[in-house]
């Protein structure tokens, strides 16, 4: 497969997520929304770390191999992200009794 | 023979003890209340060793030693240095045994007058720095030097008057003292400023723009042996800014108004201040000028009018005043409107012969008001009258004044006021406007007689008016507050000694200052004063050294008849019994005498007009408007710009969490289209 399908594909599931991140009033469901956009952005980074090294000199792993590891790091992140991210919507649904974003706007000027 | 350490000592040694009552004794006083004695003691010794060392310094001049210190180099302003030095030419060493002299007579007055005064000390340490001052005034060699002791001298006066300064009054004449003589220094200070700017011209010469002899040369015309550098037009401004400067320190109209209210400061000041010292300070530095204003006969003009109408227009003034003191300052700027006149006229030596004169019998005058005070326990001449038969030295010494005043022979005042009279009336062949000033100073003359008996009758003669227990129960009865120097203590008696002897010794002043010019030629006065030694000795300061005429009897029998005259009329109006009933027979004098009880509302011209309608409504009012709607409106405007921005930027914080993002990547997402497009 070619680099610049990967990264169309990067780019169409990066602005999915930033339209649910934006656009969708449930908490949960932008959760979800920017844990695609982290994908989106690993994809391209596996792309990218693929395209730059070529085969040939894979022996040297140490040295080449930074867009992959980059990814396993964003990989963590999320998960420890969303673990948080997880623990405010608990809090917030206990001061609202909703999940809906509009609704936790206490912190306005 | 002098040296310059010596002639120094005569001003540092009262700026020592003005620092030493300032600094040392009178924190100490609380602890030791005797110290504040100690304060008059030490300016009295100061002021007598200055006093004997001016003696010795007029002395050695007089008989042709001539000192010339070089100068010290304060201020090196490249052409125009401004140098610390001693000029002693014939005025200063004349001006130093006046101020050294009749200061200590003051001071010495002030033990007994000042007794008991709280702030003892701190007078005398003001008095302290007061005489420095002057003598700094007096000794200066550089026009900027002078300057501050001019100022120094006005800062002192402003002290005295308002000496003291829990009475609203004492402090609004301190305050109104310097405010008036301050309109008069912008003029002294534009006419350094204007030298100043001339200074690469005078340096081309090898002249330093502000030592006043390089002054006198500058101006003196290249035919007469000078530098011709100042002639013309700026010669005329030069000495108009001078003589600005003098009006407003000698009280000549139109700066009159400050000095009658000066009498707010306790009755010694006025006596120093007001009549013998400070205020010749005008005269002084105009006779200092003298080779400069001789060389615009514009100004000598402006000089000669100016001193002869003052004399004229304050002698009026007198004639209609109750209180003692302020008759004497309304006579104060009379005579020194005859100094001025007769500097005006070109009569150097008798302007400062006059000076000389009246220094002591005016300081005398004050000094007996001050006493009669000491006993009526008023200055108000209406609660006055008998005090002559229980005082008889302060009459006796207080007559001696007036009659010297008056310029009756062979008294000090007619010595001088005579030689004025002559030389004004000489001038007339040349100019004709010194006839006008020769008459207006002859309506002087009459005035002054007048007055003056009219104070004698009120005061001394008569039947006794109650003094202050009387006043200060009409006053309340009228519901005004108490004016100064007011009090319940009357006790009619003769004033302690020390306050007669130093009046004594003026008294005698007062007769025989005059002779020390021997007009009339009798070879060698007492053996020691040849004919005309006074007025030859000062005219050796000039370059072309004005001569006083020879002595005129005609002269003196007219000025005599004349103040005879004024005395007799005064006689008639107030003494004798039958001519009229009321105290004071001029009240009836109508509209006229209104206008002079009012001063010619001068005063309300000034502070009710100039003051109060032009200066706080019109120029006030603006400043404020302007303070009010342009300044502060562009602060209320930046104020106003910063909170609506800030409002504006507030609706973007609307709370909700997607907007932020969406803004954010709005941003990115023109960054984006910019970088697409621009490349």
């Amino acid at each position: 497969m070619s680099l610049e399908s990967m990264l169309i594909v990067a780019a169409i599931i990066f602005c999915i997520g930033l339209y649910g991140a934006l656009a969708r009033r449930n908490f949960i469901a932008v959760l979800m929304s920017i844990e695609l956009m982290f994908n989106a952005v690993n994809l391209t980074l596996v792309a990218m770390g693929r395209w730059l090294v070529p085969f040939a000199v894979q022996e040297q792993l140490s040295t080449v191999l930074t867009g992959q590891v980059f990814a396993v790091f964003i990989i963590t992140v999320a998960a420890a992200e969303i673990a948080l991210g997880l623990g405010i919507v608990f809090a917030v649904y206990r001061t609202n009794e909703s999940v809906d974003l509009t609704d936790a706007a206490t912190m306005r000027h | 023979m002098l040296t310059e350490p010596l002639v120094w000592a005569i001003f540092l040694l009262p700026v020592a003890s003005f620092l030493i009552i300032g600094l040392v004794l009178r924190p100490a006083i609380s602890a030791v209340p005797a110290l504040a004695k100690a304060s008059g003691y030490l300016t009295i010794i100061a002021l007598g060793i200055g006093f004997a060392l001016s003696i010795w310094l007029l002395r050695s001049s007089a008989h042709g030693v001539i000192y010339a210190f070089p100068p010290h180099l304060w201020l090196d302003l490249g052409p125009a240095s401004v140098q610390m030095g001693l000029l002693l030419d014939p005025l200063t060493n004349i001006m130093l045994v006046v101020v050294t002299g009749v200061s200590l007579m003051v001071q010495i007055y002030s033990l007994a007058y000042m007794d008991g005064d709280r702030s003892f000390a701190r007078y005398y340490a003001y008095m302290s720095l007061f005489s420095a001052s002057m003598i700094g005034l007096v000794l200066a060699s550089n026009i900027v030097q002078m300057y501050v002791f001019w100022e120094l001298v006005g800062l002192s006066s402003y002290l005295l008057i308002g000496f003291w300064h829990d009475r609203p009054a004492a402090a609004a004449a301190a305050k109104k003292a310097f405010i008036i003589t301050r309109i008069g220094d912008v003029g002294f200070l534009l006419a350094i400023i204007f030298l100043f700017f001339q200074a690469d011209t005078f340096a081309a010469r090898g002249l330093n723009a502000f030592h006043i002899p390089d002054i006198w040369e500058a101006a003196r015309p290249i035919a007469a042996g000078g530098a011709g550098i100042v002639a013309g037009g700026a010669l005329l401004w030069l000495c108009l800014g001078l003589f600005a400067g003098a009006v407003g320190k000698s009280g000549q109209f139109p700066l009159h108004t400050w000095l009658p209210d000066a009498m707010e400061g306790p009755t010694p000041v006025s006596a120093l201040i007001h009549a013998a010292t400070m205020v010749a300070a005008g005269v002084f530095l105009v006779g200092r000028f003298f080779p400069v204003f001789a060389e615009s006969e514009v100004a000598m003009m402006v000089v000669a009018l100016i001193g002869a109408f003052t004399a004229v227009f304050a002698a009026t003034m007198a004639l209609a005043a109750n209180d003692i003191k302020r008759v004497m300052a309304y006579s104060t700027v009379s005579q020194l409107g005859y100094m001025m006149a007769a500097l005006g006229v070109g009569a150097y030596n008798a302007a400062l012969f006059h000076l000389f004169t009246h220094a002591f019998f005016k300081a005398l005058l004050f000094l007996g008001a001050g006493s009669v005070n000491h006993a009526a326990g008023t200055f108000n001449m209406m609660y006055m009258g008998g005090l002559r038969k229980s005082m008889p030295w302060t009459y006796g010494l207080t007559l001696v004044g007036a009659l010297s005043l008056v310029g009756i022979f062979p008294l000090a005042g007619f010595w001088s006021k005579d030689e004025i009279l002559l030389e004004s009336w000489l001038a007339g062949g040349a100019a004709p406007v010194a006839i006008v000033v020769f008459f207006a100073l002859l309506v002087g003359v009459l005035l002054t007689a007048f007055y003056s008996f009219r104070m004698i009758h009120l005061t001394f003669h008569g039947e006794f008016r109650g003094g202050g227990e009387r006043e200060l129960h009409d006053v309340a009865a009228a519901g005004q507050p108490a004016p100064t120097g007011v009090t319940h203590h009357v006790h009619l008696g003769e004033s302690p000694r020390v306050m007669v002897a130093p009046m004594f010794l003026l008294g005698i002043s007062a007769v025989i200052a005059g002779w020390l010019a021997n007009p009339i030629g009798v070879g060698m006065l007492f053996g020691l004063i040849p004919s005309h030694w006074l007025t030859e000795y000062l005219a050796s300061g000039l370059h072309d050294g004005h001569h006083a005429p020879p002595f005129s009897i005609a002269m003196a029998v007219i000025s005599n008849v004349v103040a005879l005259a004024g005395i007799g009329l005064a006689v008639l109006v107030y003494a004798w019994p039958r001519a009229f009933t009321s105290l004071d027979p001029l009240t009836r004098g109508g509209v006229v005498h209104t206008l002079l009880a009012q001063r010619y509302y001068f005063d309300d011209l000034y502070e009710g007009l100039i003051v109060n309608r032009i200066f706080y409504r019109i120029t006030v009012a603006a400043t404020d408007w302007i303070d009010r709607n342009v300044v502060d409106g562009i602060v209320g405007l930046l104020g106003w710009i910063s909170r609506n921005i800030g409002g504006l930027i507030a609706l973007a914080q609307n709370g909700q969490v997607q907007t932020y993002p969406l803004a954010a990547a709005t941003g990115g997402l023109v960054i984006l289209i910019l970088y697409l497009i621009l490349g």
